[in-house]
């Protein structure tokens, strides 16, 4: 589904990791680890597309990715449903019922997502993984601010994404209890050397 | 598209979305100009063009930082840049709806206020022409100028440094126009360029927007 061969990944022009190489197939769940400023997230930005990696191949099929990063993306004055409905809509997909089922918002469909609390909206942000369509779920520190049912609640969404032939890439601390290849960030930490051309960056 | 049309519309009229931020602050300095330069009609009617277009000018400016700031820091604008919609198509949405929200109510209230400052009568059509084709280069330009400072923290003051200049022309030609129709002369020439530059910026500048915002969200 997607392969990425010798990747090496930068922050502030800084490179964080290099050499990463790594491949997810249909069905599989691959959990990052690492100690906080290994790259985790520079990582999944790249992987995402949202940063170009200074080297390295990314192979990935077009509209693939769902990323889902640190803040979730919700927009405090409109409802939960406007909310999934408005990315469910920007994605092209039609129904939003299956996400509020899986993620236990039904009872919260109509309020406004400034009334939630912060595990409420992370579950908000996450259900709408669901309604973009997208294989390839990319998860920064999903649970943060979620309570152990809510936890399980989501271990059981990202089991039955990826029993339907999807994949999830997750960086996360806590074990989600189901069997995900686990991936350890530290052996690739780069060694710390300013980046070809850095500092020149903003007058390319 | 329409998706974020609208989704962008909703969170404007919404509380806290500052849809009458800018329309209030266009009143105010349209009743409180008479007060400064005095009530001889003769004055404001000379005035008047230019008041009302720099005070449209500046209303807009006022809402410019909110185009994409906003969706920066709650994570939705990488969430967009993820999702299958071309990113210049997002700029120029977002500048559509600031315009809808923005510069068309600030046309539509320009009228009512030229009474407040004694415009004379051929120059009403004429001001509600020039600010309905200037107006839409105020919002794109600005949108540009928002995505370039999308991450700083406190960007408004470069915002406004940075787009002020590139507003000029737009604020010759509309208030050039909107003046010599007051004075009942031909206002065709400046109403065409200012509906040229319109029609520039908005060839331009979603995709300038664009790829600052791509810059920016590294």
């Amino acid at each position: 589904m997607m392969t990425v061969r010798d990747l090496c990944v930068a922050r502030g022009g800084v490179p964080v990791l290099e050499g990463v190489s790594l491949s997810v197939a249909p069905g599989e769940a691959l959990v990052l680890r690492g100690p906080n400023g290994i790259g985790k997230t520079t990582l999944l930005r790249t992987l995402a597309g949202l940063q170009p990696p200074l080297h390295g191949t990314i192979d990935a099929e077009a509209d693939l990715i769902a990323y889902a990063g640190h803040s979730d993306g919700v927009k405090a004055t409109l409802t939960v449903t406007e909310n999934l409905t408005f990315w469910a809509r920007v994605f092209g997909q039609g129904t939003i019922a299956p996400a509020l089922a899986a993620f236990d918002l039904d009872r919260l469909a109509d309020r406004a997502a400034q009334n939630l609390s912060a595990g409420q909206r992370r579950r908000l942000g996450l259900a709408r993984l669901m309604v973009t369509g997208r294989p390839l779920w990319m998860l920064d520190e999903p649970t943060v601010s979620l309570d152990a049912a809510s936890v399980a609640m989501f271990a059981g969404a990202v089991q039955a994404h990826c029993a339907a032939g999807g994949a999830a890439i997750l960086a996360t601390h806590i074990d989600l209890g189901f069997d995900g290849r686990i991936l350890d960030l530290s052996p690739y930490k780069a060694v710390a050397t300013v980046a070809p051309g850095g500092f020149d960056e903003a007058f390319e | 598209m329409i998706a974020l049309l609208r989704r962008d519309l909703a969170l404007a009229v919404r509380a806290g979305g500052g849809f009458g931020l800018g329309l209030a602050f266009f009143l105010v300095l349209c009743v409180l100009v008479p007060f400064g330069v005095g009530p001889e009609a003769a004055i404001l009617s000379r005035i008047a063009p230019g008041i009302l277009w720099i005070g449209a000018l500046l209303s807009c400016l006022l809402s410019l930082d909110r185009i994409f700031a906003l969706d920066f820091e709650d994570g939705s604008l990488d969430l967009l840049a993820t999702a299958p919609v071309p990113l210049e198509g997002v700029t120029a949405v977002k500048a559509l709806a600031h315009w809808l929200t923005t510069g068309l109510p600030l046309t539509l209230i320009a009228p009512g206020l030229g009474v407040l400052l004694n415009l004379p009568a051929e120059g009403y059509l004429w001001l509600v022409a020039s600010l309905a084709l200037g107006t839409p280069a105020l919002s794109l330009i600005g949108a540009f100028g928002a995505a370039l400072t999308v991450g700083l923290k406190r960007g408004g003051l470069l915002l406004s440094l940075l787009v002020l200049p590139l507003y000029v022309p737009t604020l010759i030609f509309g208030a050039q126009a909107a003046a010599r129709g007051a004075a009942g002369m031909d206002a065709v020439t400046p109403l065409v360029l200012l509906a040229g530059l319109s029609a520039g910026t908005l060839a331009l500048m979603p995709f300038a927007a664009a790829a600052a915002l791509r810059i920016n969200l590294r």
